[in-house]
């Protein structure tokens, strides 16, 4: 699997730090409902298609928001959290 | 008061010649890592233009010449190597010494590439990893930084603890292409 780090380009998986589902780009205000952060916290999906999680590029210091398919392992989008973020999106 | 002896990094482990291919090190001088402030990006590439002669890199390339390079070393980052680091840059970035940090070889000889190939996953296509070219990247387990210098040659950085396992690795690999040569 190689995943594309927007600065350095296409590298091998290796270089890179798994981190989880792409969720800690949508963190709950402080005064959200108790489930809002339950779900924040603990709850996860585990499908079986189209993904989205935080990988961390360990060579450059970027967090990439990779969007994967876990069926097919094809790396459909690669961005900077930090883009994503900035875009509030 | 005791006599101390200053070592250097590789402490005798390079240089190494094995087939075609050489191994040295390196005595880049002072190392400072540039971290320049939010937004300062541009302020800091002409201060280091107006005082050591190059630009800032961009992403996975380096600047300058022997004994004065900038290598983009991350995310907002550049390694100043050779010259001590002008006080007006510190107006735009973040300077760290980083002198006793870095452990840095020079590879060079015709299959070089070879050798580099076998540690590292990069493409070192002569095409897509050109002169001037650096990326961080792992060679063997550990984090480097690897930099195309010349034709035939590229310069390597680890930290300085790994030193002996970077000369060990390379003397493996060069025997390993060594050995497929044809005699």
């Amino acid at each position: 699997m190689r995943i594309t780090c927007p600065i350095c380009g296409e590298r091998d998986r290796r270089e890179f730090y798994y981190q989880g589902a792409a969720v800690a780009l949508d963190r709950p205000e402080a005064d959200a409902e108790p489930e809002a952060w339950v779900d924040y916290v603990h709850v996860r999906d585990n499908p079986c298609g189209m993904t989205r999680d935080l990988w961390y590029h360990e060579h450059c210091g970027s967090w990439v928001v990779v969007t994967r398919n876990t069926a097919t392992h094809e790396v459909i989008e690669t961005a900077l959290a930090s883009d994503i973020k900035e875009q509030g999106a | 008061m005791v006599e101390l002896i200053a070592k250097t990094p590789f402490d005798g482990a390079l240089p190494l010649e094995v087939g075609t291919v050489s191994a040295s090190e390196v005595d880049t001088g002072v190392l400072t890592s540039v971290a320049p402030y939010k937004g300062k990006n541009k302020a800091l590439s002409e201060a280091l233009k107006g005082a050591h002669g190059m630009a800032a890199p961009a992403p996975n390339r380096a600047t300058g010449k022997e004994g004065s390079r900038a290598i983009w070393f991350g995310r907002e980052m550049v390694l100043l190597c050779g010259p001590e680091p002008d006080a007006k840059l510190g107006k735009h970035a973040a300077l760290t010494d980083q002198s006793d940090a870095w452990a840095v070889a020079r590879l060079e000889g015709e299959n070089a590439a070879q050798v580099l190939a076998r540690l590292t996953p990069i493409d070192l296509r002569p095409g897509v990893f050109k002169r001037g070219h650096t990326a961080r990247t792992e060679l063997q387990h550990m984090m480097a930084s690897i930099t195309r210098i010349g034709e035939r040659s590229y310069q390597i950085m680890v930290f300085r603890a790994f030193a002996q396992t970077l000369a060990h690795d390379l003397k493996i690999a060069m025997q390993g292409v060594a050995a497929r040569q044809p005699r």
